[in-house]
């Protein structure tokens, strides 16, 4: 960990800031992106010890950067703020390690992933690459390579994940902003886990060129933040385009900042019923609940086949996940966590027919999710099961049956990361734990699940807690 | 299921030159079972012959 040079007399407390107010205050000059950066780097030498969210920390190039940024006379609409990446995305001069023991061996990366340049070019800082789930297959962030991250709310459990350090490092307020990336519901668990705003884009939104992959067509990136202007400030300035991504959609940028703030009236919004109230804990109910009062949503709408969704997605994910590592099973089998090992090994035996009926239902499922969105235009229904369960917790009981917690953290997720669907996350602080709510869009409308999140932030439903660190 | 599994387990790992230590078994197995599971809900589904997979390849 550096050992950052101590700012004196700070001009600016940017221990909770939110990366709207860095960047207006850096702009205005109130404050020096230097001396934000140099905060921000006490603040992971003084926490990171407890809360393990960091694996790589850039102090000389993020101070570099941010000197850079107080000498420019155009200040961009995220300049000065810190931000910190899921260690799978591509940092130059660092291997791409993507939370594996393995990994660690390949050249460090030439170029940063295309999301950190888009976002350094609106001024932010790349202070770091974060703590993850090995190889992203993972709901709970713990880490046999790097040590477990720790939620910043209460260190003994877990922070979710697999976008672990994503999670973590904003919750305990090291950063405003950071990126991860989500398959099944890895930003959207950590957002739930940590008490966070969490943004999983439409897929082939924002280009994932230059990340380590887990399951090519369910992979997503996207950022988390303490506020819904901060998810739609760095969202804004990552869309577009990107050839390097052949699933990145040739599709102009859509900026949401413009329509933020113009409310929910007019939008038909529904409560997921069925599946999406099975199992749930009562601590994930009374959030639904809570956001459903706020927006004064009555109407309850069934995703039909969501449990055959989940399923599909589950045995995609293990296909295709398995197929990515398995010249690695064969040389380096020892050298995975032994729990990611067994998973990768199980998903290399599965009989490529079931794997083609779950992309062919899929399909299908697609066609009648969307029939839905025809008469609605946001659909709420939990993040998570339950808050944020205790750091090593094997099991769990859902609907009365006791199940692995590992993989079933994603029962509410899957369903809809399955098509690809755009999610904001949306935090409620309820005690001790926080919990998270999924407010659901048709594809390509990020915008009205970012104007939902942001009006029930204004109504001061949906908050990202500060921990008592 | 579980010696028809462990059977099926040797022989995939053979034919995908994957080593499985006995002691890994029993969590391989596991996953399988788990997946197997998943895989036949989605089996009761009722698709038509004609039914396109989700990812579309264009030449």
């Amino acid at each position: 960990m550096p050992s950052p040079r101590r700012c004196s007399g700070p001009e600016m407390d940017t221990s909770w800031a939110t990366a709207a107010e860095i960047a207006a205050a850096v702009t205005s000059g109130k404050v020096s992106a230097v001396q934000v950066t140099q905060d921000a780097l006490a603040r992971i030498g003084e926490r990171d010890p407890v809360l393990n969210a960091f694996t790589d920390v850039l102090a000389e190039r993020a101070l570099a950067r941010a000197a850079t940024i107080d000498k420019s006379r155009q200040k961009g609409p995220l300049a000065g703020v810190p931000f910190a990446v899921k260690n799978l995305f591509d940092v130059k001069g660092l291997s791409t390690r993507a939370g594996s023991k393995i990994n660690r061996e390949l050249p460090p990366a030439t170029k940063d992933q295309p999301l950190i340049e888009r976002l350094e070019a609106a001024g932010a800082v790349l202070i770091g690459a974060l703590n993850m789930g090995e190889y992203a297959y993972d709901f709970t962030g713990e880490n046999v390579h790097d040590g477990n991250a720790h939620n910043p709310h209460d260190v003994t459990r877990m922070t979710g994940g697999s976008s672990s350090g994503s999670g973590g490092s904003v919750a305990g307020g090291l950063v405003p902003l950071s990126l991860g990336s989500d398959t099944n519901g890895s930003i959207r668990v950590p957002a739930s886990f940590c008490g966070l705003f969490g943004l999983k884009p439409t897929y082939g939104r924002l280009t994932r060129a230059r990340s380590f992959p887990f399951v090519a067509s369910l992979d997503h990136l996207g950022p988390l933040a303490r506020s819904t202007r901060d998810l739609a400030l760095a969202y804004d300035a990552m869309q577009g385009p990107d050839p390097e991504d052949p699933v990145c959609v040739d599709r102009p940028a859509e900026p949401v900042m413009p329509v933020l703030t113009r409310g929910v009236a007019g939008l038909r919004i529904a409560v997921a019923g069925g599946y999406f109230r099975k199992g749930a804990f009562p601590e994930a109910c009374a959030a639904l609940d809570r956001v459903a009062a706020a927006l004064r949503v009555d109407a309850e709408i069934e995703i039909p086949d969501a449990a055959s969704a989940r399923a599909a997605a589950y045995v995609i994910t293990a296909s295709e996940g398995a197929s990515l590592h398995l010249q690695r099973l064969r040389t380096r089998a020892a050298d995975y966590d032994p729990a990611m090992r067994d998973r990768l090994i199980a998903g290399a035996m599965i009989p490529a027919p079931l794997v083609i009926a779950a992309q062919k239902f899929r399909r299908r499922y697609r066609g009648e999710v969307l029939k839905l969105f025809e008469t609605v235009d946001a659909i709420l229904a939990p993040a998570t099961p339950c808050a944020a369960p205790a750091i090593g917790q094997q099991t769990f009981v859902l609907d009365g049956v006791a199940l692995p917690v590992r993989p079933n953290i994603g029962i509410y997720t899957q369903p809809i990361s399955f098509i690809g669907l755009p999610v904001a996350a949306v935090p409620v602080p309820l005690k001790p734990m926080p919990v998270a709510v999924q407010v659901i869009a048709a594809p390509w409308r990020e915008d009205i699940a970012l104007r939902i999140a942001h009006a029930l932030e204004q109504a001061g439903v949906c908050v990202a807690p500060r921990p008592a660190i | 299921m579980s010696d028809h599994l462990d059977a099926y387990i040797d022989a995939a790992a053979q034919a995908l030159g994957l080593t499985v230590k006995p002691e890994w078994k029993p969590a391989v197995r596991a996953n399988l079972e788990a997946t197997f599971r998943f895989a036949a809900l989605v089996g009761e589904q009722e698709l038509p012959d004609d039914a396109e997979p989700a990812p579309v390849f264009r030449a």
